[in-house]
Parts: structure tokens; sequence; C-alpha cells
């Protein structure tokens, strides 16, 4: 009976255990994860699991019971310290686990800040849900939150925490939010929706240094300027967690290079999720996405390929962020763009910005506008009119080619 | 413990227990029921949990939501017995319910 090791315990971990199964492996599965929860959904961790409106019962993506019951081994709260590609053997400390195929789904850590005063308490960074638990804790009696970074993981804690009633100052370095993901439309669109609540957004604004008392931050410093701040979340974006595939020796190039079937540069051995660099074949490029529907599908695509089954992985990439009571659905990239065209009403909070390239839609950025979404889901890459797509006297739905079975 | 039935598209069924409160999308992922991606986790922001109610359910089931609705509208496989299992709950008066899953999820 072979068997299947997976290192981290996220979503693309959870993802490839059932997809495992699902497939009818039933040999040994083991997944080794150094976070003491089973695989729990990160989405919610910024959004309702901060709010409170979500329990921590409802973040695991599947029961204890679903692995018991299906026999598969997990090590929770254990890290792996060493790959042996020769071996196959992966090590915890001073115990080797032998495997036939081994997944690779170590995810990604933020980027931490190393300034005067970075190791204060009260200072934090969001990823796990013992981040959250933390934040939570500080949040209740906190007066002021400094965020450090205007990016969606900030701009959704900035959301929570103003209409939690504290005070909220954003620090973005660049001249606008949200610079390194989106438009300028974007920006100043979610720029304008944060002022509106009440939300002080500081563009151009490093952050320098902390000072605290006691040591507990109470202070963020920028330059010669001060913004008093009780609880600090910073959220300057993230690192993919590399360093056992680097050591291991496979090619690690911003991230675990895999190819098409997330096998890694060893045939033995597949990578899932924010740890990976993958080529996508509809966009033409390698990309490194932070992403859950990624993490899913590649997982997916692991596991049926662990299994010798050929899949092969190839979608267009989709993100979604709620803050307050918008939800914004993101599809492609604006980047690739070189024209964009508007349906909806961004005054009226519901509107959808559609980009094109020599006349194909290759994004779209849609508030409030889940059917926008779903169209341009189906018309990603073909040729529309964008006249059409302006005008609300059109039914979307006309414009989505009829199916040929 | 209430039950569901899923039936797959090509007519293989499955009817397991789940407990009041979890969503028809949560149980279905738990009970490796094939068919449903539940990419976003249950937040009503993909679609890939698509499921068809069987006609005799539909009145029990609580009103679908102006974003549910949306989201489904542009499915081609939508019919008026289109719901997301995610945004259905389970609960004793849905014991037994049944739900057909489509061929495919967009």
């Amino acid at each position: 009976m072979s068997t299947m090791v997976i290192i981290g315990g996220g979503q693309a971990a959870g993802q490839a255990i059932a997809s495992l199964r699902q497939e009818g492996f039933e040999g040994r599965i083991l997944m080794i994860g150094d976070e003491p929860a089973l695989p729990y959904g990160r989405p919610p961790l910024s959004k309702q699991y901060l709010s409170g409106a979500i329990p921590s019962e409802k973040l695991a993506v599947r029961p204890e019971k679903f692995y018991q019951d299906r026999n598969v081994e997990l090590r929770l709260g254990e890290t792996v310290t060493q790959i042996s590609p020769l071996e196959k053997t992966v090590s915890i400390h001073e115990e080797s686990i032998p495997y036939d195929k081994l997944l690779i789904a170590t995810g990604s850590t933020p980027r931490r800040l190393t300034i005067e005063g970075s190791q204060l308490d009260g200072i934090h960074y969001l990823r796990t849900q013992a981040d959250v638990d933390a934040i939570r804790e500080d949040m209740s009696h906190a007066k002021n939150l400094c965020i450090v970074g205007g990016g969606y993981i900030g701009l959704e804690v900035a959301s929570v925490a103003v209409t939690a009633g504290l005070n909220v100052d954003v620090l973005e370095m660049e001249n606008r939010i949200l610079q390194r993901v989106t438009t300028p439309f974007m920006s100043d669109f979610y720029h304008g929706l944060h002022t509106n609540r009440g939300v002080n957004i500081h563009t151009n604004t490093g952050c320098s240094g902390f000072r605290g008392a006691a040591g507990r931050v109470t202070h963020v410093i920028c330059g010669d300027k001060e913004i008093e701040a009780d609880i600090v979340i910073v959220g300057i974006g993230i690192i993919p967690n590399t360093q056992l595939a680097l050591e291991a020796g496979l090619a690690v190039d911003n991230g675990i290079v895999v190819n098409e079937q997330c096998q890694t540069s060893d045939p033995h051995i597949y990578a899932a999720g924010d740890c990976t660099n993958h080529p996508n074949p509809i966009l033409g490029k390698r990309l490194r996405l932070e992403s859950v529907p990624n993490a899913m599908d590649q997982a997916r695509t692991a596991a049926a390929n662990m299994l010798d089954i050929n899949k092969r992985y190839a979608a267009v990439p989709w993100f979604w962020s709620d803050q307050y009571d918008l939800k914004l659905q993101m599809l492609g990239f604006s980047g690739d763009a070189d024209a964009s065209v508007l349906r909806g009403d961004p005054s009226a909070l519901q509107f959808a910005q559609f980009y094109l390239s020599e006349g194909k839609i290759v994004a779209v950025d849609a508030v409030n506008s889940p059917k926008e979404f779903m169209v341009a889901k189906q018309l990603f890459g073909l040729t529309v009119d964008p006249g059409a797509l302006t005008d609300p006297e059109v039914d979307l739905k006309s414009l989505i080619p009829v199916r040929t079975a | 413990m209430p039950s569901v039935k899923f039936i797959e598209h090509n007519g293989k069924e499955h009817v397991v227990e789940g407990d009041n409160g979890d969503s028809l999308m949560v149980i279905a992922t738990s009970n490796l029921v094939p068919g449903i991606d539940a990419d976003c986790g249950g937040e009503c922001s993909c679609a890939t949990c698509h499921v068809l109610v069987d006609d005799a359910w539909m009145d029990k089931l609580s009103p679908i939501s102006e974003t549910e609705e949306s989201m489904l509208d542009l499915n081609p496989d939508r019919e008026p017995n289109s719901r997301l299992s995610c945004q259905i709950p389970l609960s004793d008066d849905l014991d037994g319910i049944v739900v057909n899953l489509p061929e495919f999820q967009y």
C-alpha cells in the first residue's frame, strides 16, 4: 500500500486529502501541519471571524470525524524539518517518514517589519486563526487601530474595526491603496468608501518605527509624524513558504516551480497553493497566486496526478473581498487590459468595471454585481461590444454565446 | 440527525446525515459527495455548489437572496429549482431532502 504525505495543514492540504480519497486512493494518507487546527478556511479570518459573526467551530472545512472515518492520519502542530528526495522521506526532527508521493502545501507567511519597536506587544500579523484570536482579544479593549498596508487584508480589517467603533488609520506607502493589485479607478472607489465610513487613509506614508510604553505599542512613527495606536495590524504582503523545497534542491523561483500537473522538479513531489509558481496556459504566463480558488484547484490537480490520473490546472484566476456590505468579485488581471468600460453606478455602490485587451474581456471588478461577475467568467477571452456591456438596457445574458454540446 | 439525499448527475445516490445549521454544501463536502466544488467555502461568492432541489422540497426552503439569485441567473444549467447549497442550512424540517447535482459547476 503506498503512502501519500502532505506537508501543510491549510485549505490546499485539506482539499488534497478529500480529492485523494474521492479519486479512490485507499492507501496511507498522512498530513503534517504546523498549526494545531484541522484544515480551515482562511477567507473568513479577516471578515466574519474577526467580527465575531462566525464561531471558531465553523472555520474547519470538514469535521474531525471526516478524517477519522477515512483513515487519514493528521499530525497537527508539528513541523517538517527536512525533505530528502533521494530517500523519499520527510523528517520531523529525528523521526523519518517515508513517502511514495509527497505534496508540499506549505502556504505563505506574512512579510514582517523589522524596524524600531516592531517587537512591541500589540503589533499583529494576520494569517492564522491564532493570529485573529490575539487580534480580537486586543481589539476588545483598544481605541485606536493603525493598519500598516492598504491591501485587501488591511482594508477588510479596517471595515470590521471601524464598524466596531474603533478609530482606524491606514498607512499606505504608495500613492494609492491597493496599488499593487488593482486599477486607479478601483483604488479611488475604495478610498472614498473607507473615508466615508470614517477610516483615515494616509497614502505616500510609510511606517518607520513604533513607540511604546511598558512593552506595548502606543504610537506608530511615520517619518516626522506619529499616529496614536494601541493596536497595530501589519498587512504588507506575504512570502511563499519555499524553504523546505529549496533545501531539498527543488526548483524555486518566487515560489516552488511546478508544471501544469502541479509536479515539482522532482517527479515524486507535488506542490499546491500559495507556495507555487505555476504556469497558466490560458493567460500564457507563470503566476504565483494568493488565492483560495487557486489552492483548491491546484490541490485537486495534484491529487489526481499523484494517483497517475492526468489532470491539468488551467483556470482564470479570481478573487473576492468583502468590506462593509460590499462584495467585490474579481476575475483575471486588470493590468493585462488596454481599455475599460463601466456598467452600473459607483455612487450607488453597485457597478462592474470590465477590462478589455484588443477588444477581448480579460478582467472584471464587480462590486455588489454578482451577475456581472458571472457573465465575465463566461465571456473571458471573448470579443464583446463594449457599448453592450455599459448599456443597462442590454441583458447580459444575451452576450453569452450559445453553448454547443 | 436529519439526512440529505444527494443524487449525482449519473444517478448515483448518497444518503448522508448532517447537523442542524450546517449547510448542504458543508454536508456534501464533509461526506465526499462529488459534484460540489465549493471553491469559496460557503460565502456565496463563487456559485460552484449549484444544486437542483427536488420540487417536493422547494416550499420548505427559505427564499433565495438577491445575491444568490444573481449568481445563479447566468448559469447555463439553471432551472426553476436551482439553489446554491451553501445557502441552505439543514434543519429537522428538511430531514430527507432530495437534491440533484448538475453535471458541471461553473
